[in-house]
């Protein structure tokens, strides 16, 4: 008989329910989290997968987020066994991953706003913010935009705005932010691979 | 990495020194210890005795800072016993090369120093070319001006006693280290090293790689299967971020950043192009023109031409000789010259050196910009430890971020593997991706100087930013193919090694940077990724093809590797000069005959005994060879050891130059430094856990990884700890002249005093993985409020990893 890994996973919860249930009356809470268990098994069984990599360390390993089909929202999330250099497992952080998610009551999830002189943060929301960081940026770059240097050539660039960041993002996000840089003339321009 | 994690396991002997791979890159780990149950040997050099030690075969303690004496002893130990590999390092090194006549080294200082700019003139750090242009060889290595007989004095005072008394590493430990790694300079042996930021965080870092870089080409490690350099860097998309350069010295794909003085196209690519006159060099980079030219297409699109120079005076331009790196960026906005700033996924009120002098400049901001995850210690400045927030002017924005797995995208792992992941839910409120939000607020930019104008808004006006989707979210496959590149029009190429001819249409994605134009034909935005799609538009980072046909763990249809799909980077110098694998059981590329076989080659060219069509292997670098002699380094050819900037003793036992002379210094009021100081009697250094990631700024949150690893500690030695009359579990306090850490005492026997230069000199350590911010009922802050601003004179990497401190009863 074949067995995949996941039907395994399925297959030993299953036994190892029967062995639970043999055990009734005599302590009901053990019973109650394999339930659980049991039953995450299930929703994890016909969860959408998808295949993400971890947002750590740089070696890269895979992991496979279940995504519960009805609220859209992720249930579990594991190491990928078919990822050919983690095998499936992960450190003590990659385990965690799950507490990356929405899941994790401490995610931002609006636009924070702190008016000059303040003492607390306001929610504003993107309709607000990103007019007024588009005017702070130019208004800051002109001011300060420097077109010749002391000896008279060209240098086009920006000394009054610096960037930072970063390497827990996308490739194609850095890239973005790497050319949007340099349209805008900054120089002070650098992230994590320094520190 | 040279090579790859999964490589890891195919080497025979392994150096872990300036890494704790065990604890910070675990699963890395794993590929370790299968090469070990195959009967590697696995050697950790480390101050503190940790995890990856207790797995090694054995654990050699050495004082912080002092790796290139250690290492200068082993390059010194490998050509006294003529230990290297004779073969390679003729053919494939420039060790018969001949060092220029007016090259030369006194008392810790190479020619050329000029004291009052701490910068060298490096006119003398030459190779003595033929009047045809061509280096000098002499094969028998016997001259004593060749690059290996002046190296073999340069470190010939790199003697055991003197090592041993720099280092506080034992004499008998020093020779186990040298006999076990030396021994793989044979055809069938291969050695790894595996470093992190151990060594990146020094004044001395990168010339510590670079000792180690010439010990792999005297061994004949580079280029094979279970070889090479391996930087396990600490970032999951650390690499990615690297090669498209979010960097102030260099463009997406390592192109250079201009400056002032290069003040056309023309003059800017003379100076980037390098020349070689040998006919066997390859010299890829004479293909830069095309790469450069084909980025600024990539960048402005149809708006720059052959005649505006295709858009070159529009990109900021660099003043001659000046550094914008972090410390820079943070010293200008300490002196209230930086108004605005950008931090993306970081948390750097935390993570750079000095930072009670990063928060003080922080409240010169006019405006801060945050977009993360979770909130963090740089976003919150504005009330951190001792800030009255009524006095702080900064306008603050704190965007929320997607996570990782709410966005599609590609990461690149230390291997250079580029993987695809997929968005498994949608973001939480109103988080955007960081994409998305970059694309909204540069598109609103542009609106701004589309109708009012600006100093070159041509620049911004002119950008292509057309990345979003009818619905108006990010489209980030649009991005990535912009990345690949394209053609501009339909193009003919010509493969003159296989006789074909192939028309790409125009638009269609580029499949290799072979195929890039450098007179506006083709647009890319970052050549080294030119190739990670193929021409129909197949995104081979997605690839998930587990086949492995050399059986050594190369993986070639599993994700994409730049450049071109090689896994492992110089690989034609695994072979000999009639491209026949120097060890046969770990053949990854081999030259049959018209073509080669295994790894995607280093270039296509013959093997170099083929005089009239064969190439050098090493084909990035001008002379087609590895460099023992590296004139490029700041500091000069040959590494040598220098004293960390505040260390325990007064003098370098090894020359005259206590420090490196080029280091970079602040001086600032608040950069104090405190050398040799009876008040700041220990050394310290920092480090990470298993639990937690950088500063915390993910971790901290997560309650799982916070229970486990709950506040700041530093580990004492034992002895250290009853001078002080400390004890395990007390809260005391960890001083430096520039801050003090409150934490709790960890007493341990990881860390055991060293004997050095006749002291005995204690050593502490830290991890930097806290702030103020949360837990809220932490009293633990940055153990960067410890750090000194200074930083490694290629790289103006802070030094984090030895620098000097006092521990007291709170």
């Amino acid at each position: 008989m074949q067995i995949s890994r996941r039907g395994f996973l399925t297959l030993s919860g299953a036994v190892g329910g029967g062995v639970v249930l043999s055990s009734l009356g005599l302590n009901l809470n053990p019973t109650k989290a394999y339930a659980d268990e049991l039953d995450k098994m299930n929703r994890v069984k016909i969860a959408k997968q998808t295949i993400t990599t971890c947002c750590y360390c740089s070696v890269g390993c895979g992991l496979v987020c279940s995504t519960d089909k009805a609220t859209g929202k992720i249930i579990n999330i594991e190491g990928d066994a078919d990822h050919p250099i983690n095998e499936g497992s992960l450190c003590a952080k990659g385990a965690g991953f799950f507490d990356l998610t929405e899941a994790n009551k401490h995610r931002l999830t609006k636009v924070l706003y702190r008016k000059p002189y303040a003492t607390e943060w306001e929610e504003k929301d993107w309709d607000f913010a990103i007019p007024r960081i588009a005017r702070l940026i130019k208004n800051t770059r002109d001011k300060g935009f420097i077109t010749k240097n002391e000896k008279g050539e060209l240098v086009n660039r920006c000394e009054t705005i610096g960037h930072y960041g970063s390497s827990n993002v996308d490739n194609e996000e850095c890239w973005l932010m790497s050319v949007r840089s340099r349209a805008l003339g900054l120089v002070y321009i650098d992230h994590q691979a320094r520190v | 990495m040279t090579n790859h994690y999964c490589d890891l396991k195919n080497a025979d002997v392994i150096l872990i020194m300036g890494s704790n791979a065990a604890e910070h890159h675990p699963i890395a780990f794993k590929w370790i210890l299968r090469a070990k149950e195959k009967g590697a040997t696995v050697i950790h050099v480390d101050p503190r005795y940790t995890r990856t030690s207790a797995r090694c075969d054995f654990h050699v303690p050495l004082r912080s800072g002092t790796d290139i004496a250690f290492l200068g002893g082993m390059i010194h130990y490998i050509l006294e016993n003529k230990k290297y590999f004779r073969d390679y390092v003729v053919n494939y090194t420039n060790a018969s090369f001949i060092v220029g006549k007016d090259y030369d080294f006194n008392n810790g200082l190479f020619s050329g120093y000029d004291a009052s700019k701490r910068k060298y003139d490096k006119a003398t750090w030459v190779l003595e070319k033929d009047e045809k242009g061509i280096p000098k060889r002499d094969m028998t290595l016997l001259d004593s001006r060749c690059v290996l007989q002046m190296m073999r004095k340069h470190y010939s005072r790199y003697t055991l006693d003197k090592v041993s008394s720099i280092t506080g590493v034992s004499k008998e430990n020093l020779l186990k280290v040298y006999q076990a790694y030396s021994a793989t300079g044979r055809p069938d042996k291969a050695g790894t090293e595996c470093y992190a930021l151990g060594w990146t965080h020094h004044t001395t870092g990168s010339q510590i790689i670079r000792t180690m870089s010439i010990i792999q080409l005297l061994l004949g490690n580079m280029g094979i299967a279970g070889g090479g350099i391996n930087a396990l860097r600490g970032e999951p998309n650390v690499q990615g971020s690297t090669d498209h350069c979010i960097l102030y010295g260099n463009l997406p794909g390592y192109l250079k950043m201009p400056v002032a003085s290069l003040d056309t196209l023309e003059h800017y690519l003379k100076k980037c192009t390098p020349e070689s006159k040998d006919p066997q060099s390859a010299n890829y980079y004479t293909n830069y023109p095309k790469f450069f030219v084909s980025f600024l297409k990539g960048m402005w699109g149809d708006k720059v031409t052959k005649e505006n120079e295709f858009g070159y005076q529009w990109l900021p331009k660099l003043e001659d000789g000046k550094a914008y790196s972090t410390m820079h960026m943070f010293d200008a906005m300490y002196a209230g010259k930086v108004k605005g700033y950008f931090c993306v996924g970081a948390d750097t009120a935390v993570s750079t050196p000095n930072s009670n002098k990063v928060r003080k400049a922080m409240q010169n901001l006019d405006w801060l910009v945050g977009e993360n995850i979770f909130n963090n210690e740089t976003y919150e400045f504005w009330r951190g430890p001792g800030v009255d927030p009524k006095k702080i002017k900064t306008e603050c924005f704190l965007l929320p971020a997607s996570a990782t797995m709410e966005k599609d995208g590609s990461q690149s792992n230390s291997g250079r593997w580029v993987q695809w992941k997929y968005k498994a839910a949608e973001a939480p409120g109103d988080a955007l991706s960081v994409g998305e939000i970059e694309l909204k607020i540069m598109a609103e930019v542009k609106k701004l100087y589309a109708k009012e104008g600006g100093p070159n808004a041509v620049a911004i006006t002119s950008l292509k930013w057309d990345y979003l989707d009818s619905k108006g979210h990010i489209d980030v496959l649009k991005v990535s193919h912009q990345i690949n590149g394209h053609f501009l029009k339909d193009t003919v190429i010509e493969d003159k090694a296989k006789g074909t001819t192939t028309l790409f249409k125009k638009g269609q994605l580029v499949p290799t940077f072979g195929n890039l134009k450098d007179d506006g034909a083709t647009a890319c935005g970052n050549w080294v990724m030119a190739g990670s799609f193929d021409e129909k538009g197949l995104n081979k980072m997605a690839k998930r093809g587990k086949d492995d046909p050399t059986g050594l763990g190369l993986f070639p249809n599993w994700a994409y590797a730049w450049p071109v799909n090689r896994r492992i980077l110089y690989n034609r110098a695994s072979c000999d000069i009639n491209g026949k694998p120097y060890n046969p059981k770990r053949n990854i590329l081999e030259w049959k005959g018209d073509k080669w076989v295994g790894d995607v080659p280093d270039g296509p060219w013959p093997p170099m005994a083929n005089k009239e069509k064969g190439k050098y292997p090493f084909i990035m670098k001008t002379d087609g060879v590895g460099a023992l002699f590296g004139p490029g380094m700041a500091e000069g050819p040959f590494p040598e050891h220098y004293e960390p900037l505040e260390g325990p003793l007064a003098k370098n036992p090894m020359s005259g130059q206590r420090i490196n002379p080029v280091a970079e210094i602040f001086k600032s009021d608040m950069d104090k430094l405190a050398n040799a100081s009876e008040k700041y009697p220990y050394v310290c250094t920092t480090y990470s856990c298993t639990e937690h990631w950088c500063t915390g700024a993910l971790t901290r949150w997560q309650a799982w990884l916070l229970e486990m690893q709950p506040e700041l500690y530093v580990e004492i030695g034992e002895q250290l700890a009853k001078e002080k009359g400390i004890k395990n579990g007390e809260r005391i306090k960890v001083i430096s002249i520039r801050g003090e850490a409150p934490c709790v005492a960890m007493v341990t026997k990881r860390f055991k005093p060293f004997h050095v230069e006749g002291k005995t000199i204690h050593q502490v350590g830290m991890p930097f993985n806290y702030g103020w911010l949360f837990p809220k009922d932490s009293t633990s802050d940055s153990t960067n409020v410890l750090t000194p601003t200074a930083g490694d004179a290629n790289t103006f990497c802070p030094e984090y990893k030895a620098f000097m401190v006092n521990v007291e009863k709170a």
